[in-house]
Formats: C-alpha cells, structure tokens, sequence
C-alpha cells in the first residue's frame, strides 16, 4: 500500500502520470498536437447570424429574406442557428417578425434553432410559435444590466430563472448567454470572478451550454486566458462557448486560445454580421467564414460546407447592400487564383 | 501497487490504467491545458514596421516624399525600433519607390531606431550605402514560380545575385536582414513544402543574414500550417533569429502571429494602418496592423516599447494623405467609442 500514494497523484496531476508514463499519450492520442497544445478534433459553431447579425443592422430585413438566409444556412452543415428573438418590438423593430420567421423556416431534422427569450412572455410566444430550444442573456456588469434591460444582474436571473423553470416543464433546451466577459462599455473591466459568478448562476438553474461574450470585442488572448481560467473552475468546460466579437481585430486569436484551453463550442455570424452598437462603423461579430477557414487550416472537423456558407453570406449581404465583413468571403471573390489552402 | 503493475501485461494495464486516469484526470487534463495555453509567450516583441515600404509599395496612391518623411518621422516617435524606410528598387519598376534617396536623407533619424532598406541588387545595395542606409534587406522566395514571375530567375539564381550584395555589405559592416516569401502558398504553385521554406531560410541565414522573416505572402495560412512550416524551419534556423510577416488576407493574421510567439518567435512584422493591399487579391487586405498586433501583445503582457496612441496618431495621417480608411480594426473602433 505503500504507493497508493503515487497512484494517487497520478490520478491528480496529469502533467505527472505522462511523466511517469510517456507511452501513455499516444494512447490518450495527444499526439495530435500544434504547438504542444491539444486541440479539439471537433468544434460546434452556433451560427447567430440571423439573430445577433441581423438585431445589429440598421437596415429593416424583409421576413422572406430571413428565412431564405436561414434556409440556406440550414444546408451548410451547421447544427445550430438562432433563428429569432421574442423580445418585444417596441425595443427591437428588426425582430417583430420572430413568430413568422420562426414558422416559415423549413427546418432541418439535424439543426437546433435556438431562439432568444428574454422573460416568461416572450418564452411563452415562443413555445407557440414552434420554438424547441431557447437561449437567456446575463451579464457579467451590473451597469450594463441597468442599460441594457433595466435591471440588476440579481433581477434578471429571477427573470430567467422563470423561463428556465417553464422550459423544464416542457423539456425544451435553454442556452445561457453571459455578456461583458472580457470587458463592458460603461464600467471597462470586469474581474473573472464576476463572469463566473453568473455563468456558474446561469448552469446550476439549468442551462446546457453557457456562451461568455465579449460584447465590445475588448478581449486579448492575455484576458480570454484569465477569464477561462476563473470560469472552469465552476462550470464544466465542455458546457462552454465563446462569442468573440472582432471590433478590436482580436476573435480569431481569442478562439484560438480558448481553443487551447479546451473549448469546442463556437459562435459566430455569417457575413461578419452585426456591428457593434458601442463603436459605430466598427465590426461587431467574428465571422463565420474565417472561423471556419482557420479551424478546418487545423484539421479540425465543423462539419460545415465553407463554400456554402460564403454563398449564404452572399445573399444577405446583398439584399442588405452591404459589403461582406469576412475576409475570407473578400478574398476569395476577387482571387486572380484560387490560393486558398 | 507498483509490483502488481510490473507483473501484470502492459497493454491490460494501459486500458484499466487509462480509464481509470481518464475520469480521475479529465479535470486535471483541462488544468493542463490552461496551464499550457498561459505558458510560453516571449516577454518582449521586436515590431519590425513596414509600412513606408511594403505597405506604401502595394498602395496604388503615389504618396509624395514630404508625406513619406512625416509618416517616418511619426513612426520613429511612437517607440517602434526597426522600420522598414524605402527600396533601392528601379524606378521603372516600382515608382511608388523612386524617391529613395531624398527620402533617406529626408528623414529624422531617431537614435536608437534601424532604417532599414530593401536592396534587390548590388547597384541597389550601393545606391543604399551612398544615401546613408544603415541597414539593408534581401527577399528570396521559397516558391520557383513566384521567383520566375516576381523577379525572372530562379530560386538559386536569385541567392547567387544576393551573394554579392551580401559580400559587399560584410565589406561594409552593413547588417542584412533576409525575406523569405510564400512561405505557406504561392498565388501559383498553391501549397508550399515546409522543408523548402527551411531550405531557403537556411540558405539565407548561412550567407550572412542576422534575421529572416518568413512572410505568407498571400496569407492563406492558418496556426496549423504556420506551426509545421516554422517546425521544419527551426530545424535549420534558431529561432532567435526567425520573425513572421503574416497577411491579413484571409483573417488569420493574428491567430498565426500567436502561434508563431507560442513557438518561441519574438519577431514581429506589420504595417501601419495595415498599408499595403494584397496584389494578388483585388481589395483584400494584405499586411496585418501594427495597431492590431501591438493592441494583442500589450494585451498578453508583452512588452513592445510602442506607444499605440503615437502609432495611431501616425496611421490617420498616412490614411488621411491616401484618401483612404485604415484598415486597422483598433484604429477604427478606437476613435468612434
């Protein structure tokens, strides 16, 4: 019995049983490695364009175009596209049409439509209109809790605590939304502790997966890590996705960390959809293409047609006359040869 | 424990041994893998700024030489150590570069900040020195096609032509930093073979250059094919004297620039503003933002010395002189918060 001891600290320290037993990570298939670090052979994307890209446009989408870019989504290969919110339109004109949106769509048998709603009515309108999963938005600054809608963060947990409670009752998915992880436009900083705080509150009322966003695309690679850190240790990582915004030119690399910490769960707009409401003229999702182009460069598996994708971009960057936010989309239309790897 | 370990087959042992550390470890594997991603990142970063050469030289725009010094000028008081100043290059074949010498001697020259120049050839190279350069560069290609069609040789005959640039230099007690393009993909061979990216760094390095800087020149790498070509390169080439040139063509600039620090490269080039498009992609972006790559380090804790409002300061001058929007996403956001 005397090395229970050292079986012990192997089952404790990772760094220590490979140490021990350096065969062991080929078994354990490490091998697949960049840069020492071990990446996930699989990524899901949400793609949220037609949600959080389109709530972000100042232009008014006609509801036959949103369903179009859906459905066009929908054959892509993604397996999640937050289709709507059921907020009221009063605050959001661009979403009015959610219950037409939601039931004109032709819904895939493989992807989830998650739809955003923000209180028990909304939730309610929702279940109506078809909906069979729905996502909650906290926030990680009280500040931006107060502007945004209107309440303390403490307040709008028993909001959506309400939502999660009836989404119980009729088995319906609910993903949590944390917003402000890595920095808010009123208060600047916002410690990790704060971000884990809410997202540990959003997992144990019963949220499947908690997305942590840096809404003002403020985040490095050196903030993302810090946040991460702080965050595992309440909410188990393989609950955990990353909704990096590109205002500050940062998504690509903040995924990538968080992809070297152990996420596997991306979200990301098509078309780079969606400014960012707090630097105006300033780009506000990442987008999905490039997300793709660097995860497939990876030997990482999505799922997701590329091709596809950028010709969904297409479309909806024409209907609203605007030029694509992906770099990907921007270079391989004007290519004088098709040098993409 | 130990003793039923040793008598009992290794292969039985490896699955009981693994599943059991498999649920034990997960938790422990993702404390690794946190550990992992924080370790390893240079604690300064040398810019190498190359905006008043590679990216004016892709600006259709021909800037005048009193702009070309201000931007200079600016640049060297934003805190920047190397910049890339002009190209002793024929006129006929890049004009935007035929004010060479009144910009060399135009200049302000800041102590303590290199002005560095491309010298495609031996009249090139003496033209440098004549104008007062203290510093000069070379460019080879690790692709035959893009030579042939870039500067009508062979990957081998252009490193014969360097030879005597580089001879001449050591004559001079001129340093010589090498380039080295496509280092991922050509705009016409497509892929490139990492060991002929080794090949030409080390043909480079043996010669004499003290730096060489691996440029994607089109972009389209990504972490996973940045990591294998710097793999086979530092086989031949310590990593001390590697830098990476990355494009912004496809988005991907900054992840590769990331790895390519978590590989131990501490060498970084950008341009200004991101000046300079991408002559193989109408449009598209081409250098990646010294204001982007020094917003991410500064943000990692890694010293640079830059000033970002200074460099900022400098970009929306050279983009209100171009008539154009930058192309750096911190500039933008920077002034509309």
């Amino acid at each position: 019995m005397g090395n229970v001891p050292t079986t012990v600290k192997h089952c404790l320290s990772y760094e220590q049983l490979i140490e021990d037993y350096p065969w062991l990570r080929r078994w354990l298939q490490e091998d697949k490695t960049i840069t020492g670090h071990a990446y996930p052979e699989f990524v899901k994307i949400v793609e949220v364009g037609p949600r959080d890209g389109l709530q972000n446009e100042k232009e008014i989408v006609p509801t036959g175009v949103k369903i179009q870019l859906i459905d066009m989504l929908s054959g892509t290969g993604l397996s999640v596209i937050e289709a709507t919110s059921f907020v009221s339109s009063k605050w959001v004109p661009q979403m009015a049409d959610h219950t037409d949106v939601l039931r004109g769509i032709q819904k895939a048998s493989n992807v989830q439509y998650p739809v955003l709603t923000p209180n028990l009515q909304g939730f309610q309108d929702a279940v109506a209109a078809g909906a069979t999963e729905v996502a909650v938005f906290g926030s990680a600054s009280e500040t931006f809790s107060k502007k945004n809608i209107n309440c303390s963060v403490d307040e709008s947990m028993l909001r959506f605590e309400e939502v999660i409670n009836a989404a119980k009752k009729r088995q319906i998915p609910v993903r949590g939304y944390v917003s402000c992880a890595l920095g808010c436009p009123h208060e600047g900083h916002i410690e990790p502790s704060k971000v884990a705080e809410v997202a540990k509150r959003l997992y144990e009322m019963g949220c499947y997966e908690i997305s942590l966003g840096d809404t003002i695309g403020i985040g490095t690679p050196g903030s993302m890590l810090k946040m991460l850190q702080r965050v595992m240790k309440d909410v188990p990582i393989n609950a955990l996705a990353v909704h990096c915004h590109d205002t500050y030119g940062q998504a690509l690399p903040n995924i990538l960390t968080a992809l070297q910490m152990g996420v596997s769960v991306v979200d990301s707009a098509v078309a780079g959809l969606g400014g960012c409401p707090y630097a105006q003229g300033s780009s506000g999702n990442v987008s999905t293409e490039d997300v793709l182009y660097m995860l497939h460069g990876m030997g990482i598996e999505t799922g997701v047609n590329i091709a596809k994708v950028i010709e969904a971009g297409s479309f909806i960057c024409s209907a609203l006359s605007r030029k694509t936010n992906s770099k990907v989309a921007q270079a391989r239309s004007t290519a004088c040869c098709d040098a993409s790897l | 424990m130990a003793t039923v370990m040793k008598l009992v087959h290794r292969n039985a042992l490896t699955s009981l041994m693994g599943q059991h550390c498999l649920s034990f470890s997960s938790a422990a594997a993702h404390r690794a893998a946190g550990v992992r991603a924080a370790q390893a990142f240079p604690g300064k970063v040398k810019i190498v700024e190359v905006g008043p050469r590679d990216g004016l030289q892709n600006e259709k725009t021909l800037v005048p030489t009193e702009a070309k010094i201000k931007l200079i000028n600016m640049l060297s008081e934003s805190g920047l150590s190397v910049i890339e100043a002009t190209s002793f290059v024929s006129p006929k074949w890049v004009p935007q570069m035929a004010d060479q010498v009144e910009v060399m001697k135009g200049i302000s020259r800041k102590p303590g900040v290199t002005y560095q120049v491309l010298t495609p050839n031996l009249q090139g190279f003496q033209a440098a020195v004549k104008a007062g350069a203290p510093e000069v560069a070379i460019f080879g290609a690790a692709s035959e096609l893009f030579s042939k069609k870039n500067i009508n040789c062979s990957v081998d005959e252009s490193l014969q032509r360097f030879d005597e640039v580089m001879k001449a230099a050591k004559e001079a007690g001129v340093p010589v930093r090498g380039y080295v393009s496509c280092v991922i993909g050509c705009p016409y061979e497509g892929k490139v073979a990492p060991e002929k990216v080794a090949h030409v760094a080390k043909r480079l390095y043996s010669m004499g250059c003290y730096e060489i800087s691996l440029g994607d020149t089109i972009g389209v790498g990504t972490p996973g094919s940045m990591t294998k070509m710097l793999e086979a390169v530092i086989k031949e080439v310590p990593v001390s004297a590697l830098a990476v040139h990355c494009h912004d063509t496809y988005g991907q600039a900054l992840a590769n620039i990331l790895v390519a620090l978590q590989m131990g490269i501490s060498v970084v080039d950008s341009s200004v503003a991101g000046l300079g498009g991408c002559p193989y992609a109408q449009g598209a972006s081409g250098n990646v933002s010294t204001e982007d790559v020094v917003y991410m380090l500064h943000g990692l804790g890694i010293q640079t010395g830059v000033d970002l409002s200074k460099l900022m300061d400098a970009g929306a001058f050279i983009c209100q002189t171009l008539n154009r929007k930058t192309s750096s996403k911190v500039a933008q956001a920077a002034c509309k918060l």
